[in-house]
C-alpha cells in the first residue's frame, strides 16, 4: 500500500485523472414505484489508484458501477443526471458502438456473482477469446495462446486443456478466476470488481486478493473494489469511499478513514468488522436499524434513522461532502466546520 | 451419450410392445364389422367367408401374434429384399389392408410424399416465421412488434385448422378465384408452369398449417429468450463489449434454443401424423387422410399399422429431443 500511494503522488502532475464521475443519478421506474438508487454520486480516481467502496447492501455499489458504463437493463433503468469521464470522453452520451471499444477494452468488469457470471453453453476459452478477438483483432490461433496464458496469469493450472472446458466443469473460486481472466484480457486501464470474493471461502478469497495485487503492480491499472469486507478494504486500496443509501457518505485515505472515520455511519461499520477477516455472517448488516427504501429522493440524511446523534438538523436538510483536509471528505452535519452550524 | 442412446432403445422395445397390445386390444374393441358396408346382396354364407378370410375366426391373442409376426418379421423381411433384391422374404403374409386386399405398408408409402410435402413443408415454414418472430418479440418486449405478434399467434393457435382452411377457400377460390381449394395429388412438376401450379396449391394448405405451428413454437421461443434476456452472462458478454447482435445472436440464442429444439424435435412424429382435418379440407390424400378412411371402413390392419407407426415416430422422436438436447446443453451428461 505504502510505496503505491507513494509512486501515486509522484504521478505527472498534468491530468492524472483517468475516471471522474459528477453528480450520478440512476432511477429504477417499476410498475409501482421509483427507485432512486444511485443519488448525486461524485468520485474520481487517478490512473493506477486502488479505490474501495463499501457500504451495506442495496446501498447502490454495483448499480453506481454499472451505471458508469451503461450495463443496466434499460428499462427499468435510467440515468437521470451526471456526466461520467473516461481518459477526458464523456461515457454517457458517447455512441454505442464507441462505448463497446470501452467496456472490455479500456474498462473491465468483474461482477458479483462468479457462478452465474459466465454462459452455460459456451467454453471457458471462446468466452475469454472474445474480447481477445473484438478489442485486439486477434487471430483465433492467437487468441488461444493469449488465453492460456490469461489463465496461467490468474493462476488456473493447465490452461490449455482448461480452455476447453465449461464453465459447469470449474469451481467456483476457478470460475471467479476466469472471469477475471475475461476482465484482463485486454489490459484495461480500469478494474471494476465487484465483490469479487465474496462467494468464495476464505483462502481462495486471499489467493485472489494476492493476484489482483500483484496484477495492479505488472499492469498498472487502476482498480474500483467493491466489497462488503472492510478487511479486504484494508488489504487492497488506497482510499475508500463509504456508501449508503445511494449516496457516498464518506470519502478517504485508507489510514485516514480507519484511523479516523468521522460519519457515525462509518464508525458504525469499522465497530462491526469482526476480527481480521472471520466469520463473514457477521457482516455490515448487523448495525441496527432497516435499510433506508429508495423510493423518494433523498431530502433529508438517509441515515438519521439509524444514527445515535442525529438532532433536528438531520432531518430537514441533506448533508452535503465537505472536506477536511487531506482528501477527506464527509456527508454530516456534525462534521462540518463546528457542531451543527450551516456549510454554505 | 452413444451408451445412454444404446439403452434408451433398448427400453423402447418393451414400450413399443406394451402400446401396440394396447392398441390391438383397443380396435379390438371397436363396434366396427369390416364386411358391414358390404351390399345386402351377398348370401350369408359368402360373407361368412370373406371373414373367415381375413383372419376374423381366430382367437384374439392368435391374432395378435400373428399381426406382431407380419409386421415385425414379414414386413422387415420384405423391405429387406425390396432393398437388395435378394428373394428372402419368399411369400410370406404381409400385413394386408382390408378395403384394398394390398400391403398396408405400401400404401403408406405411397401416401408418404404428399403428407410429407404439404404438412412438413408447413412445418419448416413455420419454424422458419416463428424463430425470427419469438426472438425479436422478446427482445423488444412490449413494443408494438411483440404486441401483434403476441395477437397474431393467439389467433393462430386458439383458431382450429377446419376453421382458417375453409375460410381461405372461401375467400381464395370461391370468391377471387385465385387458387384452387382441392390440392390435386396427381400434379407433376415438369416445367415453369406446372411448378407454378404446384406452389399454388400448395400455397392454403401450407399457410393454414404453417400459421399454426408458428404460433406456438413463436411462444415458446419468445419465453425462452426472455428467460434468458436478464440472465448474469448476459449482462457479462455486454461488458466484454461484444456488439449486441452477437451478445443476442450468440450467446443468449444458443441457450434460447436448447428448450426450443427439443419442443420442435417432440412435434416432428404430428407432421407424419399428417394434419388429419387440414388433410380432409383440402383433399390432400395424405396420411392423414388415409387414417381417417380406414378408420371409417373398419379397415383395423390399416389403423392399427398406422397408429403403431406414430407410436414409433414419437418414441423415436422422444429419443432424438433428449439427445440434441444433451448436444446443445453441455451440462447435461447421460452417462
Ligand atoms: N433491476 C432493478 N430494478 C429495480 N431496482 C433495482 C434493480 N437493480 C437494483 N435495484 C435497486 O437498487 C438498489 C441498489 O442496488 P445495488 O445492487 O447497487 O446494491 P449493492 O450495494 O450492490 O448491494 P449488494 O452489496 O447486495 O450487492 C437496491 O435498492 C436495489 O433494490
Ligand atoms: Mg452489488
Amino acid at each position: 500500500m505504502r510505496q503505491f500511494k507513494g509512486k501515486a503522488v509522484q504521478l505527472p502532475v498534468s491530468d492524472p485523472t483517468l475516471l471522474e464521475v459528477t453528480e450520478l443519478e440512476t432511477v429504477f421506474s417499476t410498475r409501482d414505484a421509483q427507485i432512486f438508487a444511485v443519488n448525486s454520486v461524485s468520485f474520481d480516481l487517478k490512473a493506477g489508484e486502488v479505490l474501495g467502496v463499501v457500504g451495506e447492501s442495496g446501498s447502490g455499489k454495483s448499480v453506481t458501477m454499472m451505471s458508469l458504463l451503461g450495463l443496466l437493463p434499460s428499462p427499468p433503468a435510467r440515468i437521470r443526471n451526471g456526466s461520467v469521464m473516461f481518459s477526458g470522453r464523456e461515457l454517457l452520451n458517447m455512441k454505442d458502438a464507441e462505448l463497446r471499444k470501452i467496456r472490455g477494452g479500456r474498462i473491465g468488469f468483474i461482477f458479483q456473482d462468479p457462478m452465474t457470471s459466465l454462459n452455460p453453453v459456451f467454453t471457458v476459452g471462446f468466452q475469454l477469446m472474445e474480447p481477445l478477438r473484438r478489442h485486439l483483432g486477434m487471430s483465433r490461433g492467437a487468441a488461444r495462446k493469449r488465453a492460456a496464458e490469461l489463465l496461467d496469469l490468474v493462476g488456473i493450472p493447465d490452461p490449455a486443456q482448461r480452455l476447453r472446458e465449461y464453465p459447469h466443469q470449474f469451481s467456483g473460486g476457478m470460475r471467479q478466476r476466469a472471469m477475471i481472466a475475461i476482465a484482463l484480457a485486454c489490459e484495461p486501464k480500469l478494474l471494476i470488481a465487484d465483490e469479487p470474493t465474496t462467494a468464495l471461502d476464505v483462502t481462495i478469497q486471499a489467493q485472489i486478493l494476492e493476484l489482483v495485487r500483484g496484477l495492479r503492480q505488472k499492469l498498472g491499472m487502476a482498480i474500483i473494489w467493491i466489497t462488503h469486507d472492510l478487511g479486504v478494504i484494508a488489504g487492497i486500496a488506497d482510499r475508500v469511499m463509504v456508501m449508503y443509501g445511494g449516496q457516498i457518505v464518506e470519502s478517504a485515505p485508507v489510514d485516514e478513514l480507519f484511523g479516523n472515520p468521522r460519519h457515525p455511519y462509518t464508525k458504525a461499520l469499522l465497530a462491526t468488522v469482526p476480527s481480521i477477516r472471520g466469520d463473514r455472517a457477521d457482516k455490515l448488516s448487523s448495525i441496527e436499524g432497516i435499510t433506508p427504501t429508495l423510493t423518494r429522493r433523498p431530502a433529508a440524511c438517509a441515515f438519521k434513522p439509524r444514527c445515535r446523534f442525529a438532532f433536528d438538523r438531520c432531518g430537514i436538510e441533506l448533508p452535503r461532502r465537505t472536506g477536511l483536509g487531506s482528501g477527506h471528505d464527509v456527508a454530516c452535519f456534525l462534521q462540518d466546520g463546528q457542531g451543527a452550524t450551516s456549510n454554505v | 451419450m452413444f451408451h445412454y442412446t444404446v439403452r434408451r432403445l433398448l427400453y423402447a422395445i418393451p414400450t413399443l410392445l406394451l402400446i401396440s397390445l394396447i392398441l390391438f386390444l383397443l380396435l379390438d374393441l371397436a363396434p366396427g364389422d369390416p364386411t358391414a358396408q358390404l351390399p345386402l346382396t351377398i348370401p350369408p354364407d359368402v360373407k361368412e367367408r370373406i371373414r373367415a378370410s381375413l383372419g376374423l375366426g381366430e382367437p384374439i391373442h392368435i391374432r395378435y401374434l400373428l399381426w406382431l409376426q407380419q409386421f415385425f418379421v414379414n414386413e422387415s423381411l420384405h423391405l429387406i429384399s425390396e432393398l437388395t433384391g435378394w428373394d428372402i422374404s419368399g411369400d410370406r403374409q404381409r400385413v394386408i389392408s382390408w378395403q384394398t386386399r394390398s400391403p398396408v405398408v405400401d400404401i403408406v408409402i405411397q401416401r408418404l410424399p404428399q403428407t410429407l410435402w404439404v404438412v412438413g413443408l408447413s412445418y419448416v415454414v413455420g419454424i422458419a416465421i416463428a424463430l425470427p418472430i419469438g426472438i425479436i418479440s422478446a427482445y423488444r418486449q412490449y413494443s408494438w412488434f411483440d404486441q401483434v405478434g403476441t395477437f397474431v399467434s393467439m389467433v393462430g393457435f386458439s383458431v382450429p385448422t377446419f376453421f382458417t382452411g375453409v375460410l381461405l377457400i372461401v375467400i381464395f377460390s370461391v370468391h377471387l378465384g385465385w387458387l384452387p381449394s382441392i390440392y390435386d395429388t396427381t400434379h407433376v412438376v415438369t416445367d415453369w408452369n406446372s411448378f407454378l401450379f404446384q406452389i399454388r396449391q400448395l400455397l392454403m394448405p401450407v399457410f393454414v398449417l404453417a400459421l399454426f405451428n408458428a404460433a406456438q413454437i413463436s411462444r415458446f421461443m419468445r419465453a425462452s429468450m426472455l428467460d434468458n434476456l436478464n440472465l448474469d452472462y448476459v449482462r457479462t458478454a455486454r461488458s466484454k463489449g461484444l456488439a449486441e447482435r452477437a451478445v443476442i445472436l450468440v450467446h443468449v440464442l444458443r441457450n434460447s434454443m436448447i428448450p426450443v429444439v427439443t419442443v420442435i424435435a417432440l412435434g416432428v412424429p404430428s407432421v407424419f401424423g399428417g394434419a388429419i382435418i387440414t388433410e380432409q379440407i383440402f383433399k390432400v390424400n395424405g396420411l392423414g387422410q388415409l387414417l381417417i378412411i380406414a378408420i371409417e371402413a373398419s379397415d383395423i390392419p390399416m389403423v392399427q399399422t398406422l397408429s403403431f407407426i406414430f407410436a414409433i415416430l414419437i418414441v423415436l422422436f422422444n429419443l432424438i429431443a433428449d439427445v440434441i438436447y444433451g448436444i446443445l446443453d453441455p451440462r447435461i451428461r447421460y452417462d
